[in-house]
């Protein structure tokens, strides 16, 4: 269903995303994982439209999509998340979800009415009069992925959607996220709360310092070597075999 | 929807309101106030389109009141055209610099203090052609309707002479430009271009286009702005640079629905009710304690935007809903 093959993103001297290949098949969640800086979040401004890719290819439900603008592949069926949360501040909750809705329906009531089941989905229900800028970290997370949700996505790039919540926010979420799947939407989710991304995801790709070093179920992915150095430093791997890591 | 209902009623009484003034208002000067205070409302809900709404901040709105004031002038003039065949022309000519100005800042990216200035310099580019355009605009000496003297063709010459007929249009165009605005408020184009204003990045993620929206709001705006030219040109039967493109109309426009509510379907009349009383008063008051002072009110209208602005972020409109919930809550 997406397919990213080499794609390439330099800043300068500095080579955020180098020759990534990356898939997603109908129904699946993926988790793509890393250290800070690794360059996940290049990669989702690739695939969304945000960053062209200096070189590589992005192709999407069949077609080649890239160098194609944002709200051009949402209409597609494409939507990412930001790690940043970017409400709309002087909107309500029901108006940022209904400007996601209105990607599909043209009809404002009907929109609006869309954005307060849309609400439900991701437990706002109680929260649709709020004030963007009033919400809780937790609240604004949640207001991310509604506003995706509600754009009717085949394929959902979520970035971070749970950094800063408490263990039983995450819990909360991590449903919601199953539940989105369930219906049909296939995922794909930048994460560092490991437990989340072990209990969620069908597969993952590790990324450090722009390239993808691993991919594999998550259990694959928590014993191989590369992916330990690359998160504990050089030698940890070998240490870890030995059983010789003490600090 | 209970929002709307209070539009309704608000914009129902307010008509009434305005239909009925000049039977208890018989001063010329006053209806003339009134005019002036809707005429400028107008372009203030122009301005109000793209910047309150969109948060595109013109600095150079003039070039589309400008443009709209000398067409319906110069097809008159020159042409031969009746008023009310220029009047499309004229509005056509506000959408297309609005294109234009549109394609050449949105295509580049161009936001915040770079759009302003961009607008700036428009209008002043346009202020200098009209002087040098000569054959077209009787350059800086300004250029004139004829005047009609016969009261019984005053509809279809649109001049009004002394009469309340000025008033009226001013009242139809106000009413004209609210119902542009509660329809941005009431669509998806106005949420998306809500959407713009409030994070551009997080609106064309989850699928607004916001190039075409931005475009589509410009020349909307573009169009409104050239009607109140219309207005104007034919209120004055007369036009030169300075009027039209020079930047006092710029910061008018912007300064009403600042004061009044960006972003609000009252805002730019609110603010023009507010800021023409004002001035009025204190010109009266500094005529009464210092004399004839021109310019003061011009001070006035300064000190009240700083106020506004430093202390009412959502202008007087922020302030009367604030006032009404209050009221609400308690009773
Ligand atoms: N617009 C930009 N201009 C210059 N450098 C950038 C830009 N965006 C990202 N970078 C750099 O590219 C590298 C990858 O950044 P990216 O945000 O993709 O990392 P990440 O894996 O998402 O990290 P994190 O886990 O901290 O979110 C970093 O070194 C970052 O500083
Ligand atoms: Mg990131």
């Amino acid at each position: 269903m997406l397919e990213a093959r080499g794609i390439t993103k330099r800043f300068g001297g500095l080579v955020a995303v180098r020759q990534a290949d990356l898939t997603a098949n109908p129904g699946e969640i993926v988790a793509l994982i890393g250290p800070n800086g690794a360059g996940k979040t290049t990669c989702f401004a690739m695939l969304s439209g945000f960053l062209k890719p200096d070189e590589g290819s992005v192709h999407f439900a069949g077609a080649d999509i890239t160098g194609l603008k944002p709200h051009a592949i949402c209409a597609r069926g494409m939507v990412r998340t930001f790690q940043i949360v970017k409400p709309f501040a002087h909107l309500s909750v029901r108006e940022n979800i209904a400007v996601g809705a209105h990607a599909r329906i043209a009809d404002r009531a009907a929109a609006l009415d869309q954005a307060a089941s849309i609400a439900g989905r991701v437990g706002m229900s109680h929260m649709l009069d709020q004030q963007a800028s009033a919400l809780t970290v937790a609240g604004r997370k949640r207001l991310e992925l509604a506003r995706a949700l509600a754009t009717e996505p085949k394929l959902l790039l979520l970035d971070e959607v749970m950094a800063g919540l408490n263990a039983s926010e995450i819990s909360g979420i991590v449903e919601h996220i199953k539940a989105i799947r369930d219906g049909g939407v296939t995922i794909v989710l930048i994460e560092h709360v490991m437990q989340a991304v072990m209990s969620l995801s069908d597969r993952a790709y590790v990324l450090n310092n722009g390239a993808v070093i691993a991919t594999g179920t998550p259990n694959e992915i928590a014993t191989d070597p590369a992916v330990i150095e690359a998160y504990l430093g050089h030698g940890a791997a070998a240490r870890l075999a030995t059983g010789g890591v003490h600090a | 929807m209970k929002k709307n209902s209070t539009f309704w009623l608000f914009f129902a009484v307010l008509v009434v309101a305005a239909l009925a003034a000049p039977l208890a208002i018989a001063s010329t000067f006053w209806i003339d106030f009134l005019t002036l205070t809707l005429f400028l409302a107008v372009l203030g809900q122009g301005w109000n389109i793209l910047g309150g709404y969109g948060g595109q901040f013109s600095f150079g709105h003039a070039v589309f009141f400008g443009t709209g004031a000398y067409l319906q002038v110069i097809l008159q003039a020159k042409l031969g055209f009746n008023p009310w065949a220029a009047i499309p022309f004229a509005i056509l000519g506000g959408i297309v610099i609005g294109a234009f100005t549109g394609f050449l800042s949105f295509r580049y990216g161009l936001r915040g203090s770079y759009f302003a200035l961009i607008t700036l310099a428009f209008a002043e580019a346009f202020r200098v052609l009209a002087t040098s355009a000569d054959a077209i605009t009787d350059g800086g000496q300004g250029i004139y309707i004829t005047l009609n003297q016969d009261p019984t063709k005053a509809l279809a010459t649109l001049q009004f002479g002394a009469g309340n007929g000025y008033y009226y249009c001013a009242v139809i165009i106000t009413v004209i430009s609210l119902l542009i605005a509660f329809w941005i408020e009431n669509s998806r184009f106005g949420a998306q271009l809500v959407a713009i204003r409030e994070d551009e990045d997080a609106a064309e993620a989850i699928g607004v286009n916001a190039f075409k929206v931005k475009m589509q709001a410009i020349c909307l705006s573009g169009a409104i702005t050239a009607f109140g030219g219309v207005f104007y040109a034919q209120k004055f039967l007369f036009m030169d640079p300075n009027i039209a493109y020079g930047p006092v109309k710029s910061v008018e426009m912007l300064v009403m629905p600042i004061i009044g509510g960006m972003g609000t379907i009252f805002g730019p009349l609110v603010g023009s009710f507010f800021l023409h009383t004002l001035g009025e008063v204190s010109k009266h008051a500094a005529h009464e304690l210092v004399g004839d002072r021109p310019g003061l009110d011009l001070i006035v209208y300064g000190i009240a935007l700083v106020l506004i602005l430093a202390l009412l972020p959502n202008g007087l409109v922020g302030l009367i809903r604030r006032l009404f919930r209050r009221e609400v809550s308690r009773a």
